[in-house]
């Protein structure tokens, strides 16, 4: 049994103040604290305990990989809603939720974590716990299966998760406009607010790319209002653009580290990366990627403070330092306390 | 340290009439929707702005004071319900709208805002607060958060946690502390998920001060069929194939005959009385979205065997339709002196079992049972029918109902859906919890509230008090929850 065999290694690391790393493909080592050398393999838990397409439920084992997930759903005609990144071709469930990352779906059917209906874990102390369920509703004490999304293996192995399934679009159309940055942020906050079908939203190159999706007459109906061109070969551009593969990504552009700032949707335009090119929108104006020096950091993280949200270098950080936020005092506090709690003899990294 | 050294401190901090110490004044407050619990506090605290929360919990801290938090007081489980060592801190003179960002679709406002008033405010931008609890006219947004309450729409529009950006909170200490943010992340990098932890933590990790929430534009139309069943299992197959089908109604519900007799003869919705169960199912959006899938949600519903299907046909019908399950719980109290909510959640599949269930322990208990279902999210509200005034009426609802909770969790489900566990349920999280997931839980709330002031007793049974609740159980040939624990 890997979960006994886990435990077994947990406690005994914990008996011997060892470090213990958790990794699935690693796929999204470049965004996760540094592992030890000692490292639990998620892939050795792997496949799919129960998924009953009837009650919108899937239950997942942590090393079953992103794909093979997607496509048993796809089979159904359901699907991940919060549209995760892969980041590789082997990346797993585990790892997914650990990172807590959504895709381009995220501004208009939720966050991964929204879709975590439970799960199961094996704490730094060795012992499984069981938070959450399979049910949609479900209050009943602190919801931990959330807290684990984005908690990239400091708390415990994620060994187990629940997630809520919704069905997938019956027909999606991807239109092309060219507009300037406050006319992209402007459209897509009109799309939003007025009830329009619209299931993804990215403007890069100077060029707005509104996804819609939902039944055939509604889709007919919301690209009749906003024009623009049909975009052909819509899903590779959206895979391309969700998987950080479209060339705005690319190391090569100008070598300039990527810069994630979140900030309230309606936040007007602002020259961050100095020149359009290395600006990107997306979820509705709620996220920008910015290709900008190092240097400009300090500045960009006091916009996006002031525009409700934060910032930090995703790619070609230096170190772990960039990659991070300031947190007020009494939450870092609590911060450590909850990690002492899941993890009292710190066997797993610290965020 | 003697009470009236704190009660002095504490009316230096507030104004005159936000210190309630008389019985007489504190009377309103000793209980919330869950009435068959009652007790008076130590004294009342209403502050009127976050500073002055945040000095009575500072105040409090110093003392020693445990405090229990209180909204409107419309909640189902307890939760506000006072205790005789604390004070109680009312947010509801918290009231103010700060603004409507109606470009990002947002509304930032005050814990003690009622939830249909952020909606009212939000209407001339064609927006609202979507989750609709059924008593949204009375409960305030901070008591949402509390709770992470639902409604009848959140299979489609999610919970409170769904539509909750950030909030400021009062920790207990007094310090003021932003969780989550104004943009489309919950965390900032490098932090944890508080916000998740805040939402539905029943007041014991923190006092909400502001919420930032989304805010969903209103449909151009909605719709609403009303189908009658000749069995709850066909009613609860057809609900598997309209979800089956991809579509996600934006609400979906499901009443028992005992449940349509009652609403009927008090709102007069026109409800089929021959039906064994009524389903009301929903559907949304722009007028070519909503023809769409209502045509497909009838041929689903007359396939799956329904006898009648009325759809509504304009505003007034539809409402009309849902007034009788949106009154499913004041016209049971109409045909009995009394009644019990209950709140479990089951994998909808289980709902035939359930039901069986549940009409025979309406036998064995001798009480009357109806049954108003979210059949979408397969969260149940059996209404127990007692009489307070026959003695051992009480205590037998309450058995019945705790029967009915762990049968929800011997199912797969849970023993609360969206009413929180506050005092009622507490027991049955000994059922649904091992000790070791409950002793986590406690920490994680001394992680907020290390000297474990806020709502002491609430939400998170004791291990102490799942083993007196174990050794209660054992004469119902139950297995023992905690085999391992000393009994005493």
């Amino acid at each position: 049994m890997t979960i006994d065999s886990w435990q077994a290694r947990i406690k005994a690391g914990a008996a011997r103040c060892a470090r213990l790393g958790i990794r699935g493909s690693g796929s999204k080592a470049f965004c996760a604290p540094p592992l030890s050398h000692d490292v639990i393999d998620t892939r050795d838990h792997r496949g799919i305990v129960t998924y009953e397409p009837e009650e919108l439920v899937i239950v997942v084992r942590c090393g079953t990989p992103l794909a093979e997930v997607e496509s048993a759903m796809a089979g159904e005609g359901q699907m991940l809603a919060f549209e995760p990144p892969h980041f590789g071709p082997g990346a797993t469930i585990g790892g997914a939720v650990a990172a807590g990352l959504s895709g381009p779906r995220r501004p208009y059917t939720g966050a991964l974590r929204d879709f975590v209906l439970g799960a199961k874990l094996i704490d730094g102390k060795g012992d499984l716990l069981a938070f959450g369920g399979r049910v949609m509703k479900n209050v009943a004490g602190f919801d931990v299966s959330r807290l684990l999304a984005g908690s990239f293996g400091t708390l415990g192995i994620i060994t187990e998760v629940a997630f809520k399934c919704l069905p997938r679009p019956q027909q999606e159309q991807t239109r092309v406009l060219e507009l300037d940055a406050d006319a992209a942020i402007a459209m897509m906050n009109r799309c939003y607010a007025q009830a329009m079908p619209i299931t993804a939203s990215t403007w890069v190159g100077g060029m707005l790319h509104l996804r819609f999706g939902g039944a055939d007459p509604a889709v007919r109906a919301a690209v009749g209002r906003v024009g623009g061109e049909v975009l052909a070969n819509a899903s590779e551009w959206w895979a391309d653009w969700r998987e950080q593969r479209h060339p705005f990504f690319s190391p090569e552009v100008n070598g300039l580290p990527l810069q994630r700032v979140a900030c309230r949707a309606s936040a007007p335009f602002a020259d961050l990366a100095q020149g359009h090119a290395h600006q990107a929108i997306e979820w509705g104006g709620a996220l920008r990627w910015l290709r900008a020096p190092l240097v400009t950091q300090v500045m960009i993280a006091q916009w996006a403070r002031h525009a409700g949200g934060h910032a930090h270098v995703v790619r070609g950080a230096p170190s772990r330092a960039e990659a991070f936020t300031a947190i007020p005092a009494p939450l870092v506090a609590i911060a450590q306390r909850l990690k002492q709690s899941f993890d009292p003899y710190a066997v797993f990294p610290s965020l | 340290m003697a009470p009236s050294t704190f009660l002095d401190a504490l009316v230096r901090l507030l104004p005159v009439a936000a210190v309630k110490t008389t019985v007489e004044e504190m009377r309103p407050f000793e209980c919330d929707g869950l009435s068959m619990y009652r007790a008076l506090p130590m004294c009342v605290a209403l502050p009127e702005s976050e500073a002055q929360v945040a000095a009575v919990l500072a105040l409090c801290h110093a003392h020693r004071v445990p405090v229990v938090p209180r909204g409107a007081g419309t909640g189902l489980s307890g939760g506000a319900l006072p205790d005789a060592r604390a004070l109680l801190l009312s947010t509801a003179r918290l009231t103010r709208i700060h603004g409507i960002d109606r470009d990002a679709c947002t509304a930032r406002v005050d814990p003690g805002v009622r939830n249909l008033a952020i909606s009212a405010a939000a209407a001339v931008h064609d927006l609202y607060y979507a989750p609709d609890p059924s008593s949204q006219i009375a409960c305030t947004i901070g008591g949402n958060v509390a709770e992470n309450s639902g409604g009848v729409h959140c299979l489609k529009y999610g919970l409170t946690v769904h539509n909750v950006r950030k909030l400021r909170v009062a920790l207990m200490t007094g310090e003021i502390v932003e969780i989550g943010t104004e943009s489309l992340d919950g965390t900032t990098p490098g932090g944890y998920d508080l916000l998740a932890l805040m939402v539905g933590s029943e007041g014991l990790l923190g006092i909400v001060t502001e919420v930032t929430v989304k805010l969903t534009p209103r449909p151009a139309l909605a719709q609403v069929a009303m189908a009658s069943f000749p069995s709850t299992e066909a009613a609860g197959a057809a609900v598997g194939a309209i979800l089956a089908a991809g579509i996600i109604p934006a609400g979906l519900e499901m009443m028992d005959r005992i449940a349509t007799a009652a609403v009927e003869d008090f709102v007069h919705a026109g409800y089929d009385l021959d039906a064994e169960a009524i389903l009301l199912c929903e559907s949304d959006g722009t007028t070519e979205e909503v023809a769409d899938e209502m045509k497909r949600i009838a041929e689903i519903l007359r396939r799956g065997g329904a006898t009648d299907i009325r759809v509504s046909r304009n505003e007034e019908e539809r409402l009309r339709y849902w007034s009788g399950r949106k009154n499913a719980f004041p016209a049971t109290g109409r045909i009995s002196p009394d009644y019990y909510c209950m709140d479990g959640t089951i994998p909808r599949r289980e709902l035939p079992r359930v039901l069986g269930e549940i009409q025979r322990l309406s036998r064995h208990y001798g009480l009357r049972c109806a049954n108003v279902f979210h059949a979408g999210d397969g969260n149940l509200h059996p209404l127990i029918m007692f009489d307070a005034n026959v003695a051992g009426e009480t205590e037998r609802a309450e058995a019945f109902g705790a029967e009915i909770l762990e049968l929800c969790v011997e199912v797969g489900g849970t023993i609360t859906g969206e009413h929180g566990v506050g005092i009622e349920k507490i027991d049955q999280m000994c059922v649904q919890f091992s000790p070791r997931e409950l002793t986590r839980m406690h920490e994680i709330k001394r992680a907020f509230d290390p000297a474990e002031l806020l709502n002491p007793g609430k939400a998170v049974p004791t291990l102490h008090r799942c083993a007196e609740f174990g050794r209660m159980r054992v004469g119902l040939g139950r297995p023992l929850p905690f085999p391992d624990l000393e009994r005493y």
